[in-house]
């Protein structure tokens, strides 16, 4: 495969015209620590972000850090260290899910809508994604967005960037608004509760004033021998003590609860984010379904009716984490139909396909197929950027 | 005002009055279709009521299915149509234009459903701000975006404008708040984007959606994330001698590592006539106040409180009163929030919502207040000051053209003055017909074009709000 690295923004949009003219597509990457994720794409020219590095920006005080596309990610987390603030979205580093090494970029964390197990309470990447240049396909460079908070100045293309997989154009620099660390945080464990029970315990801790942070329910076998539902909390000292002992007031008709050591909790809480109690095997599919906590464990049942399956409940429930065997179309069909009859014939949520080997990624969709209407207005959107798919063409979709 | 131009009526749609009334008659029931001139007047403006055209018709579905098919037929006539909600919008989002149908959700305001174990709620989409966090209250939820037109403005205004409030430092603004919208698009095709999950599938429409001022399509029904409401919360006031002194006090607070749910600022002009029109107890002897809410725990706020006293009392910080009980706090934020028509009573003024790094407070603020010295007019500045969300008020005489046009010239300099701090010319309130023509000093032709090639993919014929947002010239399609 030949490589282009671009030192430069105009760099970058000198390799976009020149592949364009030339009619071959380019395959974007940043540290490629995550190449499987989405459709296998369709080009022989691969587009490193590799030589756009640096931070570009950063104001402690404002919340706020700008860098070029191809920071690897822990420079970002270092900096923001120093001043005891932090990414609040808590990107996943899925390099043990995907056996990759390289080091994740800030533009990869944006291209994907990368967000972890404070989804639930602080939002996802794109929450906090605040500003983006980028190299559309036609070659130009776009900033949109910028370094403020709040800013409703024409259409959102911020948002429509991230998540979209490096289809639409190559991240140049990314604005990123951040938050303090963290203080302190404590995680309440119960132990023993079935799926159904242990999501009405999530939806009782997360619909209280306690501001609990992740929640998350892992069966019997996953962490632990036993089921283990978890609670975490973060805030100023004095301030977690007194929201853990009311937690487990509300908490008390489930079961009672144990606080965790905080090393313990905090690798826990990694692993959760970074789907290590579903990694291996390392040829089973992993899909990531987005569904209503309560709906989660009827669906989880109704699946594992039809195929075998490894699982877990993110986010309060609303994010179930599947492994399951990557033979035929690695549960594809299975997992749809069981959204389809959770909702007793509407679909409840929908389902990525975040694992599998090129061949099944190629033939099942792994993204959510669209309505219709949504998909035409997809592949208008797409053209709009990139009219002749130069960039990533077919990673989220055929076509797109 | 008359600076800001609208596009010439398309002479062959007026022509075509009747038989486009005829079709919508035909369509909805008789009181969903207004179309005598006095009553389509109540139409002909929103909150920038310095600019107002009347309407070729105004229709009000009930359900989504009329309003798909009403703007099928619209989009089968070629008529372009302007979206409305309650018609709050401040950049005059919702002025129709002559050769327009107005198409309101003002009938659409039913709560379809609400689901506390998930923390969702699915409304149509002309319910009122206020209104979704009233259907809540009762199990101790809130709807977090809190725009100060909460109690008319329509959750279809607030996803048109992706409107913000005083308590977004913490919660986010309305795009951080929705999860799913039914819409209809320019053909009358009904979509549902995103639904009562966290993230939808595909690119993230929803995104776009939000903030797109009816120019993507007319959102019908909106799912919406509610949360349970905190223990507790209290504001304190801030007196400061100098407006510089106020804003340096924010950017240390935040940077300490603090962030609490709402910094609300205000300099004397605006204290003194939000204190006359509120009696809420602010001080009358400082240079600027700060409002800021903390909540939690009662032993959370005070400790939380605690720190930001300290902080305060590096920036000479003279008066420190916090609220006792929820009487003295509803009275605070009543001030605050009553500031827009407190000011209306005191003079006529142009409401600007510029956005600015934090950090840059203290010298914008001088400069903004030297430009409009410089012209001979007043400005009352309250805003949210977390965020950096600057609403001057810029006040003059309507009935003086002189003066007019050098509020508007104030105004245009204030939202310069913002881009050149690295900020933007709207945080909240949208660019709407107001900021359309400015819209090329914050973006590059090249930037403009992609933000509109993106939009004409929604609606190839640019019939929907055509006026607003892109500057009339150079526009390109998909
Ligand atoms: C369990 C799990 C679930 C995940 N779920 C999701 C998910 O649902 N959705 C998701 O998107 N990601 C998901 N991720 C992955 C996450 O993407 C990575 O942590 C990180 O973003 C990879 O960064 P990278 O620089 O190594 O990216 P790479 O592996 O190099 O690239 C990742 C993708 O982004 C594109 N890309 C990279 N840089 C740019 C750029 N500058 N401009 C444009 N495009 C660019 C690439 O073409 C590729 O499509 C998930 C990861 C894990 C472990
Ligand atoms: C006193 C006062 C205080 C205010 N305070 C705030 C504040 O604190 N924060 C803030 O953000 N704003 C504030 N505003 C501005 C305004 O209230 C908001 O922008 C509000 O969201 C507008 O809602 P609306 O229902 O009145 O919408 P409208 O004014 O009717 O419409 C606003 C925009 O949305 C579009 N739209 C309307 N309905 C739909 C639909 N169904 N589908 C798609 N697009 C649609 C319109 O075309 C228009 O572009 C204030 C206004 C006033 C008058």
């Amino acid at each position: 495969m030949n490589s282009v690295t671009p030192k430069t923004e105009a760099e970058a949009a000198e390799a976009v015209n020149t592949a364009r003219a030339a009619r071959r597509p380019l395959g974007i990457e940043g540290g490629g620590t995550r190449a499987g994720l989405g459709r296998p794409v369709a080009a022989q020219t691969r587009l490193s972000t590799r030589g756009l590095t640096g931070i570009t920006l950063y104001e402690p005080s404002e919340l706020v850090i700008s860098a070029r596309a191809g920071t690897p990610l822990n420079e970002i987390e270092a900096a923001l260290k120093d001043k005891n603030q932090a990414l609040a979205f808590e990107p996943m580093d899925h390099r043990a899910l995907y056996g990759t090494q390289g080091e994740p970029t800030l533009g990869g964390i944006a291209a994907g809508n990368i967000s972890g197990p404070r989804r639930i309470s602080a939002g996802a990447a794109r929450d906090f994604l605040i500003g983006l240049r980028f190299v559309n396909g036609r070659g130009e460079i776009i900033k949109t967005g910028g370094r403020v908070m709040k800013n409703v100045t024409g259409l959102d293309l911020v948002k429509l960037l991230c998540g979209s997989h490096g289809t639409l154009g190559v991240i140049t620099e990314a604005t990123f608004k951040v938050l303090p660390h963290p203080a302190s945080a404590a995680t309440l464990a119960l132990y023993g509760l079935a799926d159904g029970k242990a999501v009405a315990a999530l939806c009782a801790a997360l619909g209280s004033p306690l501001f609990v942070s992740a929640a998350a329910h892992l069966p019997a076998g996953l962490a632990t021998p036993e089921p283990l539902t978890l609670f975490r909390l973060e805030g100023p000292q004095a301030s977690v003590d007194e929201r853990l002992s009311a937690l487990r007031r509300t908490l008390a008709p489930f079961e009672s609860g144990e606080a965790l050591a905080p090393d313990y909790a905090g690798a826990l809480w990694r692993a959760i984010r970074n789907i290590v109690p579903l990694v291996s095997p390392p040829d089973a599919a992993i899909w990531r379904i987005s569904v209503q906590p309560t709906r989660a464990p009827k669906f989880v049942d109704l699946l594992l009716k039809q195929v075998a399956a490894r699982y877990y409940y993110d986010w309060g429930g609303g994010l179930v984490w599947l492994s399951i065997a990557a033979t035929g179309d690695a549960g594809a069909a299975a997992v749809r139909a069981a959204l389809v009859q959770a909702g007793n014939g509407q679909t409840i949520g929908h389902a990525t396909l975040v694992r599998a080997p090129d061949d099944v990624r190629r033939t099942v969709d792994v993204f959510e197929p669209l309505a219709a209407p949504l998909l035409k207005l997809t592949k208008d959107i797409k053209a709009s950027f990139d009219p002749d798919g130069i960039l990533n063409p077919g990673r989220m979709y055929a076509g797109i | 005002m008359s600076g800001i131009q609208f596009p010439k009526p398309d002479p062959s749609i007026i022509a075509r009055r009747e038989t486009i009334i005829a079709g919508l008659a035909a369509l909805v029931a008789p009181d969903s279709l207004i179309t005598a001139e006095d009553e389509r007047r109540a139409f002909e403006t929103d909150a920038l009521t310095a600019y107002r055209r009347i309407p070729l018709a105004v229709v009000l579905p009930r359900t989504t299915e009329e309003l798909s098919a009403v703007l099928a037929f619209l989009h089968k006539e070629g008529v372009n149509v302007v979206a409305r909600g309650a018609g709050t919008s401040l950049a005059g989002g919702a002025i129709p234009q002559e050769d327009a149908v107005v198409v309101g959700v003002a009938k659409m305001a039913r709560v379809l459903d609400i689901d506390y174990a998930n923390r969702t709620i699915r409304v149509q989409s002309g319910v009122t701000n206020l209104s979704i966090s009233g259907a809540v209250a009762a199990e101790r939820f809130f709807y977090a975006p809190d725009p100060s037109s909460q109690l008319a403005c329509t959750i279809a205004g607030n996803i048109g404008m992706n409107s913000g409030g005083a308590h977004c430092l913490k919660y986010g603004v309305t795009t951080n708040n929705v999860l799913g919208v039914k819409m209809v698009l320019v053909d009358g095709t009904v979509v549902e984007i995103g639904g009562p999950y966290l993230d939808s599938a595909g690119l993230d429409l929803l995104g776009l959606v939000v903030g797109s001022e009816g120019q993507l399509g007319i959102v019908a029904e909106a799912t919406l994330r509610i949360l349970p409401m905190p223990e507790d919360a209290r504001p304190v006031l801030f007196g400061f001698p100098t407006s510089e002194a106020a804003g340096g006090c924010v950017a240390a607070i935040i940077g300490a590592g603090i962030v609490p749910v709402a910094i609300e600022f205000m300099d004397k002009l605006a204290i003194e006539i939000c204190e006359d029109f509120a009696h809420a107890g602010y001080p009358l002897d400082v240079g600027a106040l700060l409002i800021i809410e903390s909540e939690g725990s009662p032993a959370e706020i005070d400790a939380e409180l605690a720190r930001i006293v300290a902080i305060a009392k590096d920036y000479s910080v003279t008066t420190i009163k916090e609220s006792k009980s929820a009487i003295e706090t509803a009275a605070i934020w009543k001030g605050r929030k009553s500031a827009f028509g407190a000011t209306g009573r005191v003079a006529d003024y142009i409401c600007m919502d510029g956005v600015i790094p934090t950090g840059k407070l203290p010298q914008v603020l001088h400069r903004l207040n030297e430009i409009v010295a410089e012209l001979g007019l007043r400005v009352a500045n309250v805003f949210h000051a977390g965020d950096g969300n600057l609403h001057p008020l810029v006040l003059y005489n309507i009935n003086d053209p002189a003066e007019q046009a050098k509020a508007e010239k104030a105004g245009e300099e204030i939202l310069k003055l913002c881009v050149e701090a690295g900020g933007c010319l709207t945080g909240e309130h949208g660019v709407g017909i107001e900021k359309r023509d400015l819209m090329p000093f914050q973006f590059n032709p090249v930037d403009l074009q992609q933000q509109m090639r993106v939009r004409a993919a929604f609606d190839p014929g640019w019939r929907l709000n055509p006026a607003k947002v892109f500057p009339l010239e150079g526009r390109v399609a998909a």
